[in-house]
């Protein structure tokens, strides 16, 4: 369990008033000038001490990040880009963070932009979010009236901007090169990597893109030490994070916790239980909807961290905890979230494009118990050509699910089909190849 | 990727207002100036909320002329996303998000009273003329599930009644106030909450 002492958004729940002197009484903006004259090299070295993992999802360390950016700026000039574009089924993390914490973002943001040699950061935020970008924007403003922001911010002698751009409701646009192609003006569809945007990046130019709450508790970790986070955790997966718990618990909420907290106390202890008691657990989406589901058996014992989700096949992600008791139908719940990708693809790579819809459309035939046994094979099958064969990780995100679904839910899929294949004899093709074709010779 | 109309109708001529032309102007400043292109986005807003939550045709092309850009650049960008309304939508707009954590908690509840109350179809002008509805993906406030989003305004921890109550104020013209409505601060995990009819400790 946490201690209180270590917690680093001590506002989450806007207790204490988000304004900039109630954060000031909070220590934020509190010796920002020294840590900032101990230089680049001290501070990227201190988070890598730290080991902290990056919050978006995929969970790269941020010191190497950092270090990625070029040395010396040469004719182009450096961006810090903050991903504010929560649009994961589960995770509302940001949006706290955005509304209670603002100036710990704000200072994360001038302290990572001196480390990766950045004087402009641009914040993307989703556009559902207008009301928090206002109050980040009133959060700005009050920084730069301090003279902690614009020319020599806070004493330091670096100058630094930070500009708000709102996204239009494009789940895609969370991918960090579909971000940058969106603040530059166009549809906000992935690029190829490489070359990575830490060389070309926004405008071609070297660009480190950040989450924010991986932003947002940089300057406590700066404050407080590298080895100070590295002791909360585990080894390799340290400090706290931010668990927002949904679905079907008593008390939903987002709570600050320490990595590797079990899951099973995580949902007793804060989120009040699952509902009908914890016998009644079906399945838990670990970490937003792109991450395989988690059944019961392994929910008793699981940690909430890294590298512990990677071993049980699925991932922490962005850590948004969807609870799913037994009053609920798990394939209809899985078939809404492939009608969400379905809906969410950018449409660039065909397997994507495609797939996202046709694996929702069996799903769909599974839930209304109109499939027959043959499209569990098929169903299979597309999530594994669509994985690993398109240009961004959406690709995977859409198909993971699905195939967690296939690995927990087998039986419960194959109860609900009624027909025999179409096609009865066994042949070793893919399904993806027209089998009628290929059985007539003559085609 | 969004699948949209465009509307039948279309003005003729669109033109930022006074006080429209003084914020794209403090907008420009934002991006380096040979990236002015980037002012897209911000510019479209700016254009729907002048015209009553829509972007007409002839918006994109003073947009595009505006930033220097062809027109279909522009067209790409408000067909892209979703959030760019090409026909018209009611005065109050209300967005259902029925993505599964709050489709788990009883979204489905509330699509059920949108048809009944505002319109039988999405994206239909309700009777009284003054509220639209649609079905959206995950708007983010998960733990607050199920809720709605209403022009730009989040209204949390909904339940049938209270999403009666908020449907008859808009169809009054009296909108509620946004927020929770169970009455929690903002995320905190609540203490003896009763949830779905079960009593839990």
């Amino acid at each position: 369990m946490l201690k209180k002492e270590d917690k680093i958004f001590q506002n989450l729940y806007n207790e204490f008033g988000w304004e900039i002197e109630n954060s000031i009484k909070r220590d934020d903006w509190k010796d920002t000038k020294n840590i900032i004259s101990k230089g680049r090299d001290w501070i990227i070295n201190e988070i890598k001490i730290s080991e902290l993992r990056g919050r978006g999802g995929a969970g790269f360390s941020t010191g190497l990040k950092w270090s990625f950016a070029p040395k010396e700026v040469g004719s182009r000039p450096h961006y810090l880009v903050i991903n504010a574009d929560e649009s994961e089924p589960g995770t509302c993390k940001d949006r706290d963070i955005l509304r209670f914490e603002p100036q710990k973002l704000i200072e994360g943001c001038l302290m990572a932009g001196f480390a990766v040699n950045a004087h402009v950061c641009y914040i993307y935020i989703r556009g559902e979010y207008f009301n928090e970008g206002k109050r980040l924007q009133v959060a700005i403003d009050q920084a730069y009236n301090k003279g902690y922001l614009g020319k020599n911010a806070c004493g330091s002698g670096w100058d630094f901007d930070i500009h708000i751009h709102y996204g239009a409701g494009a789940y895609i646009c969370g991918e960090e090169t579909a971000l940058l192609e969106s603040i530059e003006g166009n549809k906000g569809q992935p690029r190829l990597k490489p070359p990575f945007p830490a060389l070309v990046g926004l405008y071609g130019c070297p660009t480190i893109v950040n989450n924010v709450e991986t932003v947002a508790v940089v300057p406590t970790i700066l404050r407080r030490g590298g080895k100070w986070f590295a002791s909360i955790g585990k080894p390799k997966n340290t400090g706290t994070k931010i668990f927002c718990i949904s679905g079907n618990v008593n008390s939903p909420c987002n709570v600050e916790e320490e990595m590797g907290i079990p899951l099973k106390v995580l949902i007793e202890k804060h989120a009040g239980g699952v509902i009908g008691g914890w016998d009644n657990l079906q399945a838990v989406i670990p970490g937003g909807s792109s991450m395989p589901l988690l059944s019961k058996k392994i929910c008793d014992t699981i940690t909430m961290d890294f590298d512990a989700l990677i071993e049980n096949k699925s991932g922490l992600g962005t850590a948004g905890i969807v609870v799913i008791n037994k009053d609920q139908d798990i394939i209809s719940c899985m078939a809404r979230i492939a009608r969400f990708y379905k809906h969410e693809s950018c449409g660039q790579c065909t397997p994507c494009r495609e797939g996202a819809g046709w694996m929702w459309r069996i799903l769909d035939r599974v839930e209304k118990r109109k499939a027959t046994f043959s499209d569990i094979e098929l169903l299979s099958d597309v999530t594994k050509q669509i994985e690993g064969h398109t240009i961004c990780a959406f690709g995977e995100g859409s198909a993971w699910p699905v195939q967690g679904l296939l690995r927990h839910f087998r039986k419960e899929i194959e109860s609900r089909c009624r027909e025999e294949p179409l096609i009865k004899k066994k042949s070793n093709n893919p399904y993806l190849v027209d089998q009628h074709l290929l059985e007539n010779k003559n085609a | 990727m969004s699948l949209k109309k465009v509307h039948d109708e279309q003005p003729k001529e669109f033109k930022f207002s006074k006080e429209n032309l003084k914020k794209a102007e403090d907008i420009l400043k934002k991006y380096p100036e040979k990236n002015k292109k980037s002012a897209v986005m911000p510019f479209l807003y700016l254009a729907q909320r002048q015209n009553n939550n829509w972007i007409p045709l002839a918006a994109m092309k003073y947009i595009a002329n505006f930033l220097s850009m062809p027109y279909i650049s522009v067209y790409e960008v408000a067909t892209f996303y979703t959030m760019y309304n090409l026909a018209p939508v009611g005065k109050h707009f209300i967005q259902v998000c029925t993505t599964t954590p709050c489709l788990i908690r009883g979204a489905d509840k509330i699509i059920k009273l949108c048809k009944e109350k505002i319109s039988p179809k999405e994206n239909e002008l309700s009777k009284s003329g003054n509220c639209s509805w649609m079905e959206v993906e995950c708007l983010g406030a998960c733990v607050s599930a199920p809720m709605i989003q209403i022009n730009d305004d989040y209204y949390e921890d909904l339940d049938e009644k209270s999403t009666k109550d908020i449907l008859d104020s808009l169809i009054k013209d009296k909108p509620l106030k946004p927020g929770s409505y169970r009455g929690r601060t903002n995320t905190s995990p609540e203490k003896k909450q009763t949830i779905n009819g079960g009593n839990h400790a």
